[in-house]
């Protein structure tokens, strides 16, 4: 088993996994029943997205027993490996916004590098998903624009979510030990040739919503090593109750 | 006054080479997001290839109070339908 391209799979999997399953907790419950079935929607295009990538993982783990929905929803808390930012509650649509507009640019961008990765699949994985990801970003910049540049109440809650999110940003461009071992292969993205353009990307909308770009330098990080925030403990037993009840269970 | 956004009309073509057809209503607060919301209510299963919104509003409607005199007379004039000419087998599609 290559555990490198393993690990660097799960990574890339687990971002788009627990964003789908914190945008699916919103099914039903969106502000207005366009904006509702619009989440839904991409949840749905991320959950296809990490079926790819699971697939790809349980042929490369080398274990006969894994398929992508053991890697999906028999994992332990630590074993996760996505970045802080995407397991962020709902806490209002504001949040839920903004969680997808931090995470949609650096999607976009690391997509758009993936496709031109020396491992075929991951790089047909990538080419694939693009349209769907500048689906996502053209969703969620129109709508950081709208809440900024809209009432003084959107303003204003907009705003509490740009900054309070933005301490989970710089994590997206960390790199782990699978990280380094696939970008010297030519398999990986470099991930701190990105950074430059993502800050310009989302300034450039913040600036024409009339939002402050936040300045601090203080970041969280931990996530990609499978440290988490609390949050993610609710998001697993949501998510794997029923595989944990009825094991084996087929819908 | 009204807390919702406006009404929009949605039209989709369902394939190339047909017609755009009306789908149903949503709302959205200008074009360009009622555009956005009926890609995603009306289209998520590939039912479309172009999509055509317009703002209800604008739309002027026959009043279904006046379906006797707008409609009706032309229920018994089977004359007008051209029912009563020779096809040659050749024409096709008709």
């Amino acid at each position: 088993m290559n555990k490198d391209l393993y690990n660097y799979i799960i990574g890339i999997a687990d971002n788009s996994l627990i964003l789908g399953q914190r945008l699916g907790e919103l099914c039903g419950h969106g502000p207005s029943l366009e904006t509702d079935i619009a989440g839904t929607n991409i949840s749905l295009d991320l959950f296809g997205q990490v079926r790819s990538y699971f697939q790809y993982a349980a042929q490369v783990s080398g274990d006969e027993n894994a398929t992508e929905d053991t890697l999906a929803f028999l994992r332990i808390e630590r074993e996760y490996k996505n970045v802080l930012l995407v397991e962020q509650p709902n806490t209002d649509f504001a949040y839920t916004i903004v969680r997808q507009f931090y995470f949609d640019a650096f999607h976009l961008l690391f997509l758009k590098a993936l496709e031109t990765s020396k491992d075929e699949t991951l790089a047909a994985i990538a080419k694939k998903s693009i349209k769907e990801v500048s689906y996502h970003w053209r969703f969620s910049s129109d709508w950081v624009r709208r809440l900024g540049d809209g009432t003084e109440e959107s303003h204003t809650r907009v705003l509490e979510a740009v900054n309070e999110l933005w301490m989970y940003t710089d994590e997206l461009f960390h790199q782990t030990e699978a990280d380094k071992a696939m970008i010297a292969q030519g398999i990986g993205v470099e991930t701190l040739a990105l950074k430059e353009t993502y800050y310009k990307m989302i300034g450039d909308v913040l600036e024409e919503a009339t939002l402050p770009i936040p300045e601090s330098k203080y970041w969280h990080k931990g996530g990609k090593q499978g440290i988490h925030t609390e949050h993610m403990g609710y998001i697993l037993s949501d998510m794997q109750y029923m595989q944990r009840t009825y094991p084996n269970m087929e819908w | 006054m009204s807390k919702n956004w406006p009404l929009w009309e949605v039209f989709v073509r369902s394939k190339n080479g047909l017609e755009h057809r009306h789908f149903g209503s949503l709302r959205a607060a200008d074009a360009e997001m009622a555009m956005e919301n009926a890609r995603d209510v009306y289209t998520r299963r590939s039912e479309g290839v172009s999509i055509w919104v317009v703002e209800s509003n604008n739309i002027t409607a026959s009043n279904p109070e006046n379906n006797g005199e707008l409609f009706e007379p032309a229920a018994d004039k089977v004359y007008r339908h051209p029912t009563f000419y020779d096809l040659p087998d050749e024409v096709k599609h008709m």
